[in-house]
């Protein structure tokens, strides 16, 4: 028989016209379940009212992000054992730097809106992916397949950014991040949104977006990137060149 | 749905200066502002100080006797920590903004504020011995 342990979820709970709260619930745990799976049986024996997002349960929807013991999490592929301990604490909050909805649920409509505006795409070529699977590709060989974009858009990486946490127009990592896939050669309408205080620029290099992402975009990388990109573009448009 | 407009509160701004739960990118990020902050205020102290020029030798002389004090003298020792851990770590900064060693950033980070450690010792011990 596998081994239980106890744990303690301390959840968030705000509800519209409420003050915040957190709730506690002891929940009898496998170590191998997951931090989404103790928030369903929260919701399932506990209390109805909980709200929370998921979907896919394997990474795939970037829909159940959420701070788990102070950090961002992806919590369908959070083990219960990397997080906390048998006795131990499991601490649910909502994303950081959205709006609350209702209690673990948060506003990402501004987000998704900047994502559509980016040109965010949820299918790449092959040839535009990272190589981190150590297949080496014949030139040309891979232009007519495609795979599923890395970027899930969880949001995790904005939660952890310490200058969208005091600036909400900074565009932020994932967005900044599906711009620089995109290339500023192949959109250059959005070098102007890119290229100002809140854009491309605005970006302190603490690193937090690419610690948190779950699905190694590496929006720090990418930021940097495009900054290139930038330098390169208005170069390029002070000569007229295209 | 209409979007809902987040406010900037104080816990956000706190969230600058809170190493927990983060990584060695967020410490930088932190030590850049809050030697940022230790530096603005020195040399808005210091405009101030030169001001005494201007009250004539004797004033600006007597102040001078009060800052050779141990307590001062560790204030200054903090603001040339301070300038060297800003400055390097602005190097840092420059480099990652550009793409340059954007994959080694935390061992850019570390190996450069060994060189400030290691600095500061240095002029600390001279300003407290000499």
């Amino acid at each position: 028989m596998s081994e239980t342990w106890t744990i303690k979820y301390v959840i968030y709970r705000e509800k519209k016209g409420q003050e915040p709260k957190f709730e506690e619930f002891s929940l009898e745990m496998r170590p191998e379940e997951y931090v989404l799976d103790g928030v369903e049986k929260i919701w399932a024996y506990h209390d109805r009212s909980l709200t929370f997002q998921h979907a896919c349960h394997h990474s795939t929807c970037g829909a159940c992000g959420m701070l788990v013991n102070g950090v961002e999490k992806l919590t369908c592929i959070t083990k219960i054992k990397d997080v906390t301990e048998n006795g131990g604490v499991v601490r649910i909050e909502p994303m950081r730097n959205f709006p609350v909805v209702s209690d673990l649920v948060v506003d990402m409509s501004t987000f998704f809106s900047r994502m559509e505006t980016a040109k965010a795409r949820q299918v790449v070529s092959l040839s535009e992916s990272p190589t981190d699977s150590g297949i080496k590709r014949e030139p040309n060989a891979a232009d007519d397949l495609y795979r599923l974009s890395d970027c899930i858009e969880c949001g995790l990486c904005i939660s952890a950014c310490p200058i969208t946490a005091t600036n909400p127009e900074y565009l932020g990592p994932a967005i900044l991040a599906a711009v620089q896939l995109n290339g500023l050669d192949r959109f250059p309408e959005l070098l102007s949104w890119v290229d100002n205080a809140d854009g491309v620029w605005r970006c302190h290099s603490a690193f937090e977006c690419t610690e948190v992402c779950p699905s190694n975009v590496e929006p720090a990388w990418r930021i940097m990137d495009l900054r290139k990109q930038v330098v390169s573009r208005r170069v390029k448009n002070l000569f007229g060149m295209k | 749905m209409q979007s809902e407009t987040r406010k900037v509160t104080l816990s956000a701004i706190l969230r600058w200066f809170d190493p927990r739960k983060t990584e060695a990118g967020n410490w930088a990020f932190i030590l850049n502002r809050v030697s940022a902050i230790g530096l603005t205020i020195y040399l808005y102290l210091h405009l101030i100080i030169l001001g005494k020029l201007a009250q004539g030798p004797e004033a600006y002389d007597s102040f001078i006797d009060i800052v050779r004090d141990p307590i001062f003298v560790f204030g200054e020792f903090l603001v040339v920590a301070g300038g060297f851990i800003h400055g390097l770590n602005g190097i840092r900064v420059i480099l990652n903004s550009f793409g340059i060693g954007v994959p080694y950033q935390k061992q850019l980070f570390f190996g450069l504020m060994a060189v400030a450690v290691i600095a500061s010792v240095i002029i600390g011990i001279r300003m407290f011995t000499v």
